[in-house]
């Protein structure tokens, strides 16, 4: 079986990959019984850093953005977003989704 | 019956507040009867299902505007239910004693057997701010009426308290799957939710053998919404101020605490300005432009 990318997305306190998750998501290349909205209330890590050493890959971070001139106190889209990725082979997505669910 | 002050500490802050099981039993009995008399028997399919429904105008096809209290009169059970005193109280507390109609909708969340070809694909909603991009300072509410009793299996909205004042637009949010310290609502029957406009929800997945009805209303103001409810107990002075990061730990201030309460799932920066925002709120509520909670604004206005 070819391998298939696994993408989770951690949303962190702040820009720091040390600081805890308050929002994730997940997107499985392959499975039966793929994540959807609302399927867990327990982050699966604490951190960022706890991901990369359960062997996740960043791919890509959050620039750091100063606030528009007028709008520094509005508040919008959860601003520390990390995307991580894990080749796996399909049969172990469908294990993989299930332990994290 | 008005909300008190504390209620609407509440509602600015988490941007919902629950009336548990406020619609008595026969009101929940009527409207049930007349919204699942037209989908008849034998599970039909979502789409025959709401054909039948729209046929059978269980609802008024009304248009956007119109007065609410108005056009609701007589419309038996909806009257009922939107002139018990405290649901009548709440709307008028938040969007004034003549509110517009904006849209009505049942939401009918259709349960699955245990074993069913219906159940391949399916999925809860994605994450979404309901309308679109809705920068105002004044503000609409969604009342959410659950005739039935819902339990968790029967998928009922998931909401994130405290997401209302957040400025996105609509399913942009579809991403996030999961957010610390999201809800899930699990009521009784005869529950009505009311919702700041701009709160991030969406239904859950049915996975119970009930079909699951939702009757959703939204309103929108026809005045400043300023000083509506109960005010009796409402303190906009400026003195005596609660002391802030040294605090006094046997000082107890209801309002700001609930007030700055901060969501498990703020960031550590955003968190502030979602207090900030808050207030920003509260001044316009109260109609008193200067109040303001653990000095988070009469701080960045101290300008010379």
């Amino acid at each position: 079986m070819s391998p298939r990318q696994n993408i989770l997305v951690l949303y962190l306190s702040t820009s720091a990959l040390d600081t805890p998750v308050i929002g994730w998501s997940r997107y499985n290349g392959a499975g039966e019984d793929p994540p959807m909205a609302g399927d867990g209330n327990q982050p699966p890590y604490r951190t960022g850093v706890d991901a990369l050493r359960d062997g996740w890959r960043l791919i890509q971070a959050s620039p750091l953005m100063a606030p528009a001139p007028g709008a520094e106190f509005r508040t919008d889209y959860l601003k520390y977003e990390f995307l991580f990725e894990k080749w796996v082979e399909s049969d172990a997505v469908a294990a993989d989704s299930e332990q994290r669910s | 019956m008005k909300l008190t002050t504390l209620q609407m500490a509440e509602f600015v802050a988490s941007g919902v507040l629950c009336l548990e099981a406020v619609v008595p039993e026969e009101l929940n009995a009527r409207f049930l009867s007349r919204v699942q008399s037209p989908i008849g028997g034998g599970a039909p399919r979502l789409d025959v299902a709401y054909r039948r429904l729209f046929e059978s105008a269980v609802l008024p096809a009304l248009p956007p505007g119109v007065d609410f209290f108005e056009h609701f009169e007589g419309l038996d059970p909806l009257d009922g239910i939107f002139s018990l005193s405290s649901v009548r109280g709440a709307i008028e507390s938040l969007v004034g004693c003549k509110p517009r109609f904006d849209h009505h909708f049942l939401h009918l969340t259709m349960g699955q057997e245990p074993v069913s070809s219906r159940s391949k694909g399916r999925a809860s909603q994605h994450t979404h701010q309901d309308s679109t991009i809705d920068p105002r300072r004044a503000f609409d509410i969604q009342l959410f009426y659950f005739p039935q009793a819902v339990t968790a299996a029967m998928g009922g909205t998931r909401y994130v308290p405290g997401s209302h004042l957040r400025i996105v637009s609509e399913s942009a949010i579809a991403r996030y799957q999961n957010v610390v310290g999201q809800q899930h609502i699990v009521c009784p029957a005869g529950s009505i939710y009311i919702f700041h406009m701009g709160i991030w929800h969406g239904a859950g997945l049915n996975v119970s053998a009930t079909d699951r009805y939702l009757y959703k209303v939204r309103l929108a103001p026809s005045q400043p919404q300023v000083r509506l409810w109960n005010t009796s107990d409402l303190d906009c002075s400026m003195e005596d101020q609660r002391p802030i990061f040294w605090i006094d730990p046997k000082r107890s201030d209801p309002i700001a605490e609930r007030m700055m309460r901060l969501e498990p799932w703020y960031e550590a920066d955003t968190g502030r300005l979602e207090l900030i925002n808050r207030l920003k709120l509260w001044r316009y509520l109260t109609g008193s432009p200067d109040v303001d909670i653990d000095y988070w604004l009469t701080r960045i206005e101290n300008d010379w």
